[in-house]
């Protein structure tokens, strides 16, 4: 028997998920995460796990880990001290940042810049020049480069970043850079502009390799350290770390570009709604994780969700590949608030957090929540239990729910429904952002539910959306370590190679690309990934010369070189148009050039669920009285565990299991499939 | 006659009640679709001052023309009453005159959409957009030239035109309007992309209105008006006294040789109603520096300076203008009169926000910055190049934040919303030159409790024979400081050539020649103090030296000194700290570094340039004849 297991480490729980690889037979265990010492909550959950399935640890021959280590090192600014090596002249490139001020007119009145991540005090200029097209215009000056790299030796640099103007040319005078840091200060770990990331933009690359050096010796090192845990308990195995798009990692490979594990957590979310989607026979998803403060939502198109070459964290973006996953700042703890000045009602982004958290968590929060709106209109009933353990407040909720309804001189109701609307006039926003703007159309989509607030707004912004029908997979408290156990490796090399057609040809681009291909494949190759077990993608960035945006076209490799770059040309138009509206009469322009190789997919089938007629009465724990589309009604409440495929609940309804509760509407009716995902829709009309 | 408008169905709109939520949704969605238009611009867009500076500006209106979702107000209610002809469904017009449009637009480089938006027949919205496009014909390349003295030497001019009529497109108008322009193929994209943003918004209204109903988005729209109008109502009650406060600030220089040009405004409150006097601003110029200053725009601009601390998520309309009352006498620098040149008017603009803040700021000390970077100073290169293409470089520069009561002013950053700089990997690989530094001018940020932004230095270094132009201000006047804050450092151009001299040019000028290997220093200027450079804490100086932001003389105005070791030498800072205190003059609310007299009679000997002489008013002004009207 071989087993696999998907580990996520999030901020309060950590989530396991045991695969048999044989059966598919699967076992779920929650337990703390333990920010101390993050492996800890990982190997008490593996042991835990373990028990539960009878099995020895040893049985287990890979772990796939989504983990926000790197995430958090940014968030809470406990990275590395990081050195920066620039071309002389530019050596206030992450001071100056692009010149960008968030906001409005006037929005610079209150914005306050944080400190570059590489601080000007550990900031040296090497003297050196290469041109635009990679040739030398000034040799580096290596005795001035020693004595400045000493000075910052002494100042206790624990991290390096080599980032001169041109790089993305040409890489030799950063390499020969490295390695006369390597002589003068041994130890510290050097990250190249023109390895990490070598295209065109000095700020971009700068802060990208930066954040690279950053997050490294801490990602590194817990790397590191569960390697040598695992190796103890599990004795042989294969660890990988989830990448921000959605890919594996080598474990070699994330110690040394971490810069793409930045968006590791909600891209486990999304890899396993794909999963449990796909299973149910659903291609094309609009993805809706839904927690405390935030809601993150991602398109995914065939079974493949759309990425960007952009990460955000923070207010540190750098140019790693990511799934397009867009975030709003509304989530169950958003607080409403009515403006003496306007009355207007705004909801968010200000957030009750976990702490003091909703009115009704009766943890001392005093102000209204989208979590005390739905206590107020009884679709969070009393019986929830909020992960085994919190009691709700009703009595707390409404109070606070009042001091918007006084404001706006509405009745209580009628103020936390105009609370939940307007929150989920936010989310419906930001799933606009990936559908409708991008040239979707979201009717041809199926919206899946997760996280701890998704599955109680789902049916409401299914029909906003009209997107149909809306998924809440079983357990969608823990859909990430699904997504961590059933993707795959994947690898990208990317490089700026900027022509104009006409100035370039199918045979230079192919050559090219080819290249980046055995680059990629060589961290598959290592991991021992046949090559007939991996897939190449090739991607082009292309615009209309004098443009400023790329559209991304994907090509074949095999026979690019008949004629390819035209068929990728009408492909752009094509897109420009979808996107735009026109289509331009110019030169087309190449700008850079990617290939992204991916191991086998998993064949990983979900476990079915136990069938049964189509009454689920016993199921039913309970009646609870809410308020919905401005009217009193009866829903009945039903415990997810005792549910059956085949099950039709009708709405107004609700579903309660461990770590979420789900809301069905009147009007819309919730069947269990084969696999336990209860699929919403509305009366057919 | 104000132009007639055509529909096929003339049922009247309802005004229904909107519950406060459909109102907030209704809200949300028209601001959702307004980034939309942003977006789908910035995208598409050739001129890299659309792409990469944001220089453009959209805007949902009502029935009315007035602005229910936009930044800087609307004109169309201007445009209406003036256009001489019928409306229709499928019509889009097209103008880049600002005397014909009330000064919807400043200058020939701004190209206005306006888009009237048709339901079932109805007309139920306009949308707009303009977008600054690279060049527009004329003497120089950019077509904003800093000597020219009317409108015609400033490129193309195209009046209110119907550039789609019942949804056909006009080509022979565009062909005219194309054949003027040097890069016609990046004006054509940025046409469309206008276009396209437009036709957009306009299926969001669309939607919006299938979605609640026309009658209810209707009332929607005139309900948003009223609430911003109800809020500002009560501002300007609580914020604005009855008695007159007066600010003044200066525009250096008309490129002619001429300045400094006063711009002076008065405020006071009359029950519910605010007036603005601009009685005793300066004369229109004989050059370009001339600002069209839309009514309007200048409400918004104050507007929104006032409310962004009590509701910053407010979707900020036209409803409250009948509040405030602008009085611009015509013929000033804030009114010129056809043909005045205005291609230059970027100074005179960033001015203005100078003139807002000083006003507001003088009552609530507290709440005032300083003098920042109130200005996007260009530059242009343009020549052919060794294979015989033509190449036109047009970039904005970007300058210090002021000192602020929240805190520092960035350094090298811009008071305009979302503007960036351009790529220098980008500007080398598209174009003859390389930039040899970027980096911040140490020491040009003002020193206070608050220290303001630094300037930036860029090192143009030219590979190709070309000429440049270069459009900036503040090298006579400095950005003020306040509260004891000093002034912040003022802009300088050096030209080094190849055999090693050295020219300080004008801060506006066109056509100086330059050879490869010839370096231009582009340096502008730094955001004035906020509040007594003594208090500043003494670590946070030797901070700002260690990281070159301040140098070891430079922290000797914060009354530091340093050691070698770049530790703080206590006992000497103390020693100097005190004594400045004891010598200096009492503080003042503004540095303006010294009057305009003193600042000329300094002038050579601090800048190496002539002061400029008396600005003289053009002739025909008083005689009352101008050319080309009509």
């Amino acid at each position: 028997m071989v087993f696999r297991v998907g580990v996520d480490v999030g901020g309060t729980f950590t989530d396991l998920l045991l695969i048999d690889e044989d059966s598919g037979a699967r076992h779920i265990a929650k337990v703390p995460s333990t920010p101390a010492d993050l492996s800890a909550g990982v190997l008490q959950g593996l042991e835990k796990v373990c028990r539960q399935a009878d099995i020895a640890p040893r049985a287990i021959g890979q772990v796939m880990h989504g983990t926000t280590v790197a995430t958090n090192a940014i968030l809470t600014g406990s990275g590395a001290r990081v050195g920066l090596v620039t071309t002389q002249g530019y050596g206030q490139v992450l001071q100056v940042a692009r010149s960008f001020v968030p906001g409005g007119l006037g929005a610079w009145v209150i914005y306050n810049k944080s400190a570059p991540l590489a601080p000007l005090e550990l900031t040296i200029e090497a003297k050196e020049r290469l041109s635009a097209r990679g040739d030398v215009v000034e040799p580096l000056d290596e005795d001035d480069l020693r004595a400045k790299l000493r000075q910052l030796r002494a100042r206790g640099v624990e991290a390096l970043t080599v980032s001169l103007v041109n790089a993305y040319a040409d890489g030799r005078h950063e390499r020969r850079v490295q390695a006369i840091a390597e002589e003068e200060m041994p130890g510290v770990p050097v990250s190249l502009s023109s390895a990490v990331i070598p295209e065109m933009q000095e700020y971009e690359r700068t802060i990208t390799t930066v954040a690279n050096s950053y997050v490294r010796p801490v990602v590194a090192g817990y790397v590191t350290a569960l390697q040598g845990d695992l190796r103890d308990r599990l004795g042989d195995h294969n660890l990988h770390l989830l990448r921000s798009d959605g890919g594996l990692a080598s474990a070699e490979a994330a110690r040394a570009t971490p810069v793409n594990l930045l968006m590791s957590g909600p891209a486990g979310g999304v890899a396993g709604a794909i999963w449990i989607a796909q299973q149910a026979g659903y291609q094309n998803l609009l993805t809706f994780d839904m927690g405390g403060t935030s809601t993150d939502v991602c398109l995914v198109q065939d079974g493949r969700a759309r990425t960007r070459r952009e990460t955000t964290v923070g207010d540190v973006t750098v140019r790693a590949s990511s799934l397009d996953v867009r975030t709003v700042g509304a989530g169950g703890g958003s607080i409403a608030h009515v403006p003496e000045l306007t009355k207007a009602l705004r909801v968010g982004p200000q957030s009750a957090g976990a702490d003091p958290g909703p009115a009704a968590y009766n943890k001392g929060g005093t102000s209204p929540t989208v979590t005390d709106a739905n206590v107020v209109l009884g679709y969070l009933p009393a019986s929830a239990r909020l992960g085994g353990e919190l009691a709700i407040d009703r009595e707390k909720a409404a109070t606070a729910v009042q001091t918007v309804a006084d404001a706006l001189d509405l009745s209580l109701e009628r103020a936390a429904a105009g609370i939940i609307d307007i929150v989920n006039e936010n989310m419906f926003g930001a799933l606009r952002l990936v559908s409708v703007e991008q040239g979707y159309d979201p009717r041809d989509f199926a919206l899946v539910a997760f996280g701890g607030a998704g599955p109680m707004h789902a049916n409401a912004l299914g029909r906003l959306m009209n997107s149909w029908p809306v998924i809440i997979p079983p357990g969608p408290g823990v859909l990430c370590a699904y997504g961590d156990a059933t993707t795959r490796l994947r690898n990208e090399a990317s490089r700026t190679f900027i022509r104009r057609f006409p100035e370039t040809g199918s045979a230079e681009v192919g050559a090219i690309l080819k290249e980046l291909q055995e680059t990629a494949a060589a961290a598959l190759d290592a991991e021992g990934v046949p090559r007939s077990d991996q897939t190449t993608t090739c991607q082009i960035d292309l615009r209309y010369h004098g443009q400023g945006l790329l559209l991304t076209v994907d090509v074949a490799l095999d026979g690019f070189t008949t004629g390819g770059l035209e068929a990728a040309g009408d492909q752009f138009d094509q897109m420009h148009t979808q996107l735009f509206t026109f289509a331009l009469d110019a030169d087309k322009e190449v700008v850079n050039l990617r290939a992204v190789v991916h191991g086998q997919a998993t064949t990983l089938a979900a476990e079915p669920l136990e069938a049964s007629g189509s009454d689920p009465a016993a199921a039913a724990i309970g009646t609870q009285a809410i308020y919905v589309d401005q009217e009193p009604r009866q829903a009945t409440i039903y415990d997810r565990v005792a549910l059956r495929a085949g099950h039709r609940i009708s709405g107004p309804a609700i579903v309660t299991e461990m770590d979420a509760t789900s809301l069905i509407l009147p009007g819309h009716t919730g069947e269990i499939d084969a696999l336990g995902n209860i699929l919403i829709r509305p009366h057919t009309s | 006659m104000p132009a007639t408008i055509q529909q096929t169905n003339t049922t009247p709109f309802q005004r229904v009640t909107v519950d406060p939520v459909t109102l907030d949704i209704i809200e949300n969605a028209l601001r959702n679709a307004r980034f939309e238009m942003d977006a789908v611009l910035f995208r598409t867009a050739m001129s890299p001052g659309i792409r990469e500076q944001h220089d453009e500006f959209p805007m949902i209106a009502n029935l009315d023309g007035k602005m229910v979702v936009g930044q800087f107000g609307s004109f169309i209610h201007g445009f209406l009453q003036a256009y001489d002809g019928e409306i229709e469904e499928g019509d889009v017009f097209l103008t880049s005159d600002p005397y014909s449009c009330d000064a919807a637009i400043s200058h020939g480089n701004d190209w206005l959409v306006l888009m009237p938006i048709y339901k079932d027949g109805r007309m139920i919205s306009w949308v707009a957009m303009f977008g600054h496009v690279t060049d527009v014909g004329g003497k120089v390349p950019g077509s904003l030239p800093t000597d020219a003295r009317q409108i015609f030497e400033e490129g193309v001019i195209i009046p209110p035109v119907k550039i789609y009529k019942r949804g056909v497109l006009q080509e022979d108008i565009l062909d005219l309007i194309l054949r003027n322009c040097r890069l016609p193929q990046w004006n054509r994209s940025d046409l469309n992309a206008i276009l396209a943003a437009c036709r957009l918004a306009g299926r969001r209204t669309i939607e919006l209105a299938e979605r609640f109903g026309d009658d209810v988005y209707y009332s929607a729209l005139e309900e948003l008006l009223d609430r911003n109008r109800r809020a500002m109502r009560e501002l300007i009650r609580t914020m604005i006294p009855e008695e007159k406060r007066t600010f003044e600030d200066y525009v250096c220089d008309d490129g002619l040789g001429m300045g400094p040009y006063k711009l002076h405004c008065a405020m006071w409150r009359e029950g519910d109603k605010v007036i603005f006097d601009f009685a005793e601003t300066d004369p229109q110029s004989i050059g370009s520096i001339n600002f069209y200053l839309s009514e309007a725009m200048f409400k918004m601009f104050c507007g929104v300076f006032m409310i962004m601390v009590f509701d910053p998520q407010i979707l900020f309309n036209d409803g409250f203008y009948d509040l405030m009352e602008v009085r611009i006498p015509r013929g000033s620098l804030l009114k010129p009169r056809r043909p005045g040149a205005l291609s230059c008017r970027t100074h005179t603009l960033g001015r203005v926000f100078d003139i807002i803040s000083g006003l507001f700021g003088q009552g609530a000390p507290d709440l005032l910055c300083a003098a920042g970077f109130s200005d996007s100073p260009h530059f242009m290169y343009s020549g052919y190049d060794k294979n015989g293409e033509w190449y036109q470089l047009y970039q904005i520069g970007f300058g210090g934040i002021p000192g602020r009561p929240m805190g520092d002013g960035p350094d090298g950053h811009s008071l305009w919303p979302s503007f960036t700089n351009v790529p220098n990997e980008f500007l080398e690989s598209y174009f003859p030159l390389r930039i040899d530094t970027y980096e911040t001018v140490t020491d040009s940020g003002g020193p206070g409790l608050h220290r303001g932004g630094n300037g930036i230095s860029i090192g143009y270094r030219f590979l190709e024979p070309g000429e440049i132009s270069i459009h900036d201000d503040r090298w006579l006047t400095y950005p003020w400081g306040v509260n004891g804050g000093l002034p912040g450092g003022r802009s300088t151009k050096l030209l080094v050539r190849t055999d090693g001299s050295r020219e300080y040019l004008p801060s506006k000028c066109d056509r100086i020649m330059v050879e490869e290997g010839d370096i231009l220093y582009f340096n502008t200027w730094g955001g004035g103090g906020w509040g007594d450079p003594l208090q500043r804490d003494a670590d946070l100086v030797a901070a700002d030296v260690a990281r070159g932001l301040v140098s070891v003389e430079g922290a000797k105005r914060y009354g530091v000194v340093m050691n070698g070791d770049g530790t703080v030498d206590q006992a000497a800072t103390t020693a100097l700290r005190e004594k400045i205190a004891a010598e200096r003059p009492a503080l003042q609310l503004f540095d303006f570094g010294g009057s305009i007299e003193e600042l000329k009679a300094r002038c050579k000997a601090e800048t190496m340039l002539d002061p400029p002489a008396e600005p003289q008013i053009p002739r025909w002004l008083s005689s009352g004849q101008s050319a080309g009207v009509g």
